[in-house]
């Protein structure tokens, strides 16, 4: 009987701990979206920021954060899968590695304003890169590898040993089984993982303040050639991505529409990484589909 | 360096450490050709650790050191300078759990050989039919084949990785424990299928089931504490055992 209410209990507080979670995050969503969504329209969207009137938009914030985004991931997920794969595939269980795993674990609890001071010193000003996107980019890179190496190193560990063994009585190569039985398999931890590690791309502010800088050129979106200084690619340009924009507008901000611009970038922001979200499970789905040929995700 | 007492394949003194923990205790052993040899024991005996030590799946686990040999066709598979990717084509093997690829029915048949070099679409779809026949699913699956297997049960799983295995035409075939995991009927159909295949290849099978390794073997060996106890006909060793322990062991005493 005792034991009964216990369980009761328990479940009872374990189910009221789950709803207020949800409904925490459902508020601060629904907070962020219901303030924003009246100041977000095209002209939000797509015209350029201003320094002392009203009125301004969100434009290459905008184009900077997805830019930047895609630079970082291109960094990423290469290093991120290779280091991953070695530490789970090829790595001997030995101190060397252990220390390794140790300091991807510190790496990965590392202060983003660190990393962003780091950036500054090295990137910045050592290498001469300036406030630059590429900065950033390889600031958000270290700021992201130790997520990306962990989530690697996990899913391939999480794959049945006799899927690998499989491939091995097949007379088939180490790197055969990883890429062609071992990966598929992985593949669905590994797109979580990238989410993951691109929701901190989009969110962060701190790490880029002193790497891509808190200013934007004027950009000429018909030029595309990735030398030219105005061009929307160059990647050797100063780029203000919107985290840091929402940061910039409500500090230091001379515009008198601050709050309105703040809560609109906001909800763009919030919007960015739900679509995100979307479409990286929705891609991942069909890729495991396609290579798996199942029919649903396992 | 051939000599008289090299087996065709079989061991010379193999023994399987972990760490400094001696698991198989220098088992000298022969699989004749066109027959099923079965090696039973209790848990833990050293068979499973045996088994694929046969194909130097052991090299995968860091702790395992198998040493002396393993002979087939007078080359030592356990010799460093052996190829372990090449010669486990040869080998095939089949384990506890089905294991098929995530992939479709298809493509877990036809991978190994595209592997191996057969690009030929109408060459694979023909050992696709073959090695399916070969474990008799042929006939359940073929008009699902690019469906996944995993959407397959569990005894149909554990036929495609049978055939699966010899898509790549082995010329052993080392099942660990393959039916144990299978409800009857599958494990009847999976019996079957090792009785049909030993027409043409040497088969290892480790089973906990002595029923069934006097079903489907036609020698069986005793294994105890990492030593091979006795090695003898199925007949012989289950009816007459030279061995008190063998005969402990099989009237079901301990183990």
């Amino acid at each position: 009987m005792k034991a009964k209410t216990a369980d009761k209990i328990a479940t009872g507080v374990i189910i009221f701990f789950a709803v207020l979670i949800v409904a925490i995050l459902g508020g601060l969503l629904g907070f962020i979206l219901f303030r924003g969504i009246a100041h977000i329209d095209w002209h939000f969207l797509t015209s350029p920021s201003q320094n002392f009137k009203a009125g301004g938009g969100i434009g290459p914030q905008l184009f900077n954060s997805l830019f930047l985004l895609v630079l970082t991931m291109i960094i990423t997920v290469p290093l991120g899968l290779g280091g991953g794969i070695y530490m789970a595939e090829y790595a001997k269980e030995n101190k060397l590695t252990g220390f390794i795993r140790l300091v991807v674990e510190v790496l990965s609890s590392f202060p983003s304003i660190v990393v962003g001071l780091f950036g500054l010193l090295l990137f910045v000003n050592t290498f001469g890169f300036g406030y630059s996107l590429l900065s950033g980019a390889i600031a958000l890179a270290i700021f992201n590898l130790p997520l990306m190496v962990r989530i690697t190193e996990q899913a391939f560990r999480a794959v049945p040993r006799e899927q690998k063994e499989a491939g091995l009585a097949l007379g088939l190569s180490k790197w055969k089984i990883i890429t062609s039985i071992l990966l598929p398999v992985a593949l669905p931890s590994l797109i979580t993982g990238t989410i993951l590690a691109a929701g901190r791309v989009f969110g962060e502010a701190a790490a880029l303040l002193f790497t891509s800088g808190m200013t934007t050129p004027p950009l000429d979106f018909t030029d595309w050639n990735p030398f030219h200084a105005r061009s929307p690619i160059n990647p050797m340009r100063s780029a203000e991505t919107l985290a840091v924009h929402i940061w910039k507008v409500n500090s230091e901000g001379r515009i008198p529409d601050a709050k309105d611009v703040s809560a609109g970038a906001s909800a763009v922001l919030v919007i960015m990484v739900l679509l995100f979200n979307l479409v990286a499970r929705w891609f991942g789905r069909v890729v495991y589909r396609k290579i798996t040929a199942s029919k649903q995700v396992n | 360096m051939q000599t008289s007492t090299q087996p065709r394949f079989g061991t010379e003194e193999l023994s399987v450490f972990y760490g400094t923990n001696e698991a198989v205790k220098k088992i000298n052993m022969e699989f004749p050709e066109k027959s099923v040899t079965a090696l039973i024991g209790p848990s833990g005996c050293g068979k499973s650790t045996f088994l694929r030590s046969l194909n130097r799946m052991n090299d995968e686990i860091a702790s395992a050191r198998v040493v002396g040999k393993i002979w087939m066709d007078g080359q030592d598979l356990n010799d460093k300078e052996t190829d372990a990717v090449t010669l486990r084509q040869k080998i095939g093997m089949v384990w506890q759990r089905p294991n098929p690829f995530y992939k479709s029915i298809y493509e877990n048949i036809a991978f190994g050989p595209r592997y191996h070099g057969t690009k030929n679409k109408k060459q694979l779809d023909e050992i696709v039919e073959q090695s399916l026949r070969r474990a008799a699913l042929w006939d359940e699956v073929k008009d699902r084949l690019k469906e996944s297997a995993l959407a397959l049960s569990g005894g149909q799983q554990q036929r495609l990785c049978i055939a699966r295995a010899l898509s790549v035409s082995p010329q052993i075939l080392l099942l660990d424990e393959p039916a144990s995991a299978l409800d009857p009927v599958s494990t009847g159909k999976v019996e079957e299928l090792i009785i049909e295949l030993k027409k043409e290849l040497r088969i290892v099978i480790v089973t906990h089931n002595m029923q069934q390794a006097a079903r489907v073997s036609d020698s069986t060996a005793y294994f105890y504490l990492g030593n091979l106890i006795e090695h003898d006909d199925t007949t012989k060793l289950f009816s007459n055992p030279s061995n008190q322990m063998t005969q402990e062991y099989i009237m079901g005493r301990f183990g």
